[in-house]
């Protein structure tokens, strides 16, 4: 795969992917907020010997601009063939739990803003018979904690919209990756005190590229988050809400 | 207040870490105390990257390239890059660094600091001669480009500048041409630092690397040691090596014992090096990886030494000082402290840009001690007096003792480096040389 879109490039998490396709010598068209941001990758991406590096600055939740987007990019990579969506905003709850309209803000980060993107991305890869569209979603997402619920409702929908766009592509051959991650150490957990269950962007990133090569369906990165997220989902209910997490 | 240390984990440090994720284009010290210093890897020893109670900008979050010139080999990178992530770049395209330390893991901005010095010292001299240009942050919120032509005074202070000129945020280096990514090594045994001099003169014209080992732990005079000299194989490699660092074979991922490493365990560790080749000399082919930066394969060697930490004492004793020498290696023997690694070098005479830069024509040799409070401490007073005595130097980045007047005998132009100092950059290391303030050890 040698023609990528990385939508939202400027995360810690992206850029680390970029920079193994990059060392291939991929083509990259890079989409984020700040101009300055994606400067500075698209010139790391370079050195590192990515054939081709083109940009797009845009609010992601912008929607009116997303058909955009997908146009731009796929014109300059002359067919794309592989969409890494990255952005996310980990938000804040007890501000969401307080006001709906932030909870609604979250939201349409993290979940509506990326179905918008995936909807065009589906309709111009289907008929084409190929590609890869891989999507960072959370383990947040695969069961409601106190802590997080609001970011963890979008993750979830989000995985929710993954399977069933997975389901719907299979047959045209295009394939879907959930990607799972647990806890990173990126710009999004700065104020986090790091432990034992944390792990590199990097190491994260290896999973990533590896996921969109071999077109895994779900990838949970570091894969040990599998089994503590089956622990966690098979706790029953009665006892699941007695637990402070 | 986050816990930073400095490799030789003798002290518990406090500070105030900002983490930029982005080259800043402006220094903003708003989120920390009076003062700061930018911190690397925290390879260096001692405490030249702690500033106790200060602030800290760590800078490994800053490791993007900003361009690579494939044909003239020009590498401009921001500071928080690795050696082994430079060389993951560089040597797949033909280039190497220019110069490198005895480890891959410290960042280019630490490099320049520290103006750090390797194997090839004799043919290369130090980091700073293959430093272009680089960019500065000051707190007065100057974005300065630094090279030998352009503010070329500020360049001199902050090559070896220990951090405190103020921020590198990037730099550019030139890279040297690589005809192979494998060393051929000689291994030669010797005795006595009269045979080590003779060979460092011998090999230093044709040979791209050199370096010994020396038994520092036997009473037994000449002592024994090993000289290795390498040079990079002619000819393009059918292998190239993507990944400079050596997988992690063994890791310390704790503190290990006390006892592990008393006068026994070094005893039979040293003997088992020098025995471990019988024939005089020894001819051998090796990736660079494992000539260069032995202990990179093992993850956070320094735990090997305990919970009390280690210390290493290094120095730079002008030619026809081997006096000096064989008196230093005479009290460690005495002292029975022992010493992990006796490493042994001839500097050539190549001058630095920096003003403040510790090699020097002459010979260094470098020890390590797991760190035994006032017995440790006492010797290095010892070892820094007769290094005073013989006209030699200390070096800062692995310093943790050495007292004001010291510094202010070996490096007598640091008031040209003060000068320079930005008002808001401080360490623990600067107080303590310049105003014999000791925030660690007695
Ligand atoms: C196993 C081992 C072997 C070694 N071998 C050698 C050797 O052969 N030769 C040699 O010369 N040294 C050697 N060293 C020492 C090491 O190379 C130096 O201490 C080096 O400076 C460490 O770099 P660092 O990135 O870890 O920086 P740190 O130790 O974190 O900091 C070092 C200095 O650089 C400053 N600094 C860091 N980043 C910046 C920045 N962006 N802008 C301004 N200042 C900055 C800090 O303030 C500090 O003063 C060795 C160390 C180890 C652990
Ligand atoms: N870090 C973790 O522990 C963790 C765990 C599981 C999942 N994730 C998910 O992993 C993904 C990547 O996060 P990360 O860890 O790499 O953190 P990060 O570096 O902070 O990345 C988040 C990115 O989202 C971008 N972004 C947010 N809102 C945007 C908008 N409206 N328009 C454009 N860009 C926007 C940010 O852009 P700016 O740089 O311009 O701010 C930033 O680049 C996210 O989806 C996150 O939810 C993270």
């Amino acid at each position: 795969m040698n023609k990528v879109l990385v939508i939202g490039a400027s995360s810690a998490q992206a850029q680390a992917t970029a920079r193994l396709f990059a060392a291939e010598g991929s083509r990259l068209f890079l989409a984020g907020r700040d101009q300055q941001k994606l400067d500075d990758v698209a010139a790391d991406l370079k050195a590192r010997g990515a054939a081709q590096v083109e940009s797009l600055t845009l609010d992601l939740n912008d929607f009116s601009r997303h058909q955009e987007l997908i146009a731009a990019a796929d014109a300059a990579l002359e067919g794309l063939e592989g969409a890494l969506i990255a952005h996310g905003s980990l938000g804040d709850q007890a501000a969401g739990q307080a006001d709906y309209a932030v909870a609604q803000g979250e939201l349409t980060t993290n979940l509506l803003s990326p179905i918008s993107l995936l909807t065009i991305l589906a309709n111009l890869l289907e008929p084409r018979g190929g590609g890869c569209l891989a999507v960072i979603s959370s383990v947040a997402g695969d069961r409601g904690r106190q802590s997080n619920y609001i970011y963890g409702t979008a993750k979830g929908g989000l995985s929710v919209f993954l399977s069933g766009l997975r389901n719907r592509l299979h047959r045209a051959g295009v394939r879907v990756v959930t990607i799972k991650p647990g806890f990173v150490d990126s710009p999004m957990t700065a104020h986090f005190k790091k432990g034992l269950l944390w792990a590199k962007p990097e190491a994260v990133a290896k999973k990533i590229h590896c996921a969109m090569l071999k077109g895994k369906d779900v990838v949970y990165a570091p894969a040990f988050w599998r089994l503590i997220m089956f622990i966690i989902k098979a706790l029953p209910e009665p006892i699941f809400k007695r637990l402070n997490l | 207040m986050e816990a930073y240390q400095s490799w030789g984990r003798y002290t518990r440090a406090s500070h105030e870490v900002v983490r930029p994720f982005w080259r800043p284009r402006s220094l903003d010290l708003s989120g920390l105390p009076a003062t700061a210093l930018p911190y690397g890897a925290g390879r260096s020893y001692g405490d030249v990257c702690l500033n106790h109670g200060g602030g800290l900008i760590d800078c490994r979050g800053l490791d993007r390239f900003l361009g690579f010139d494939r044909h003239q080999g020009v590498l401009a990178c921001e500071a928080g890059a690795t050696l082994a992530e430079i060389l993951g770049l560089a040597v797949p395209g033909g280039w190497f660094l220019p110069v490198t330390p005895g480890t891959s893991l410290i960042t280019l901005g630490g490099a320049i600091a520290n103006d750090v010095h390797g194997k090839n010292h004799h043919r290369a001299g130090a980091f700073g001669r293959h430093v272009r240009r680089l960019e500065l942050l000051r707190s007065d919120g100057a974005r300065l480009i630094c090279s030998p032509s352009r503010n070329p005074e500020l360049f001199a202070a902050t090559v070896g500048g220990m951090g405190l000129t103020g921020l590198i945020t990037w730099a550019e280096i030139q890279l040297k041409p690589l005809s192979s990514p494998e060393l051929t090594v000689e291994t030669i045994k010797f005795h006595g630092l009269e045979e080590f001099e003779e060979l460092s003169r011998q090999s230093d014209q044709h040979w791209e690397y050199t370096v010994a080992w020396l038994d520092a732990l036997s009473r037994q005079n000449p002592r024994r040691g090993l000289f290795m000299r390498a040079k990079h194989m002619p000819g393009p490699s059918e292998r190239p090596q993507a990944d400079a660092r050596p997988r992690a074979l063994l890791s310390a991922p704790f503190d290990w014992p006390g006892w592990a490493l008393n006068a026994w365990t070094l005893r039979a560790f040293n003997l088992l090096y020098y025995h471990r080749q019988r024939p005089r000399l020894k001819k051998t082919v090796q990736p660079f990886a494992g000539f260069l930066y032995p202990l990179d394969a093992i993850d956070q060697w320094s735990r090997i030494y305990g919970r009390k930490g280690m210390m290493q004492f290094q120095c730079v004793v002008p030619f026809g000082q081997s006096e000096a020498l064989r008196a230093m290696l005479d009290l460690i023997a005495r002292s029975g402290t022992g010493s992990f690694l006796a490493v042994i070098k001839a500097f050539g005479d190549t001058p630095s840009p920096g003003l403040i830069s510790f090699p020097r024509p002459g010979i260094t040799f470098a020890l390590d001690f797991a760190f035994k409070g006032p017995k440790t401490l006492a010797l290095f007073k010892e070892l820094i007096a007769v290094t005073r005595a013989a006209e030699g130097a200390l070096y800062p980045a692995k310093d943790a003792c050495m007292g004001a007047d010291d510094f202010q005998a070996f490096y007598p132009n640091w008031p040209e480096l003060a000068k320079h100092v930005d008002p808001r950059f401080s360490s623990s290391f600067w107080r303590r040389v310049t105003q014999g303030q000791r925030e660690f050890l007695p």
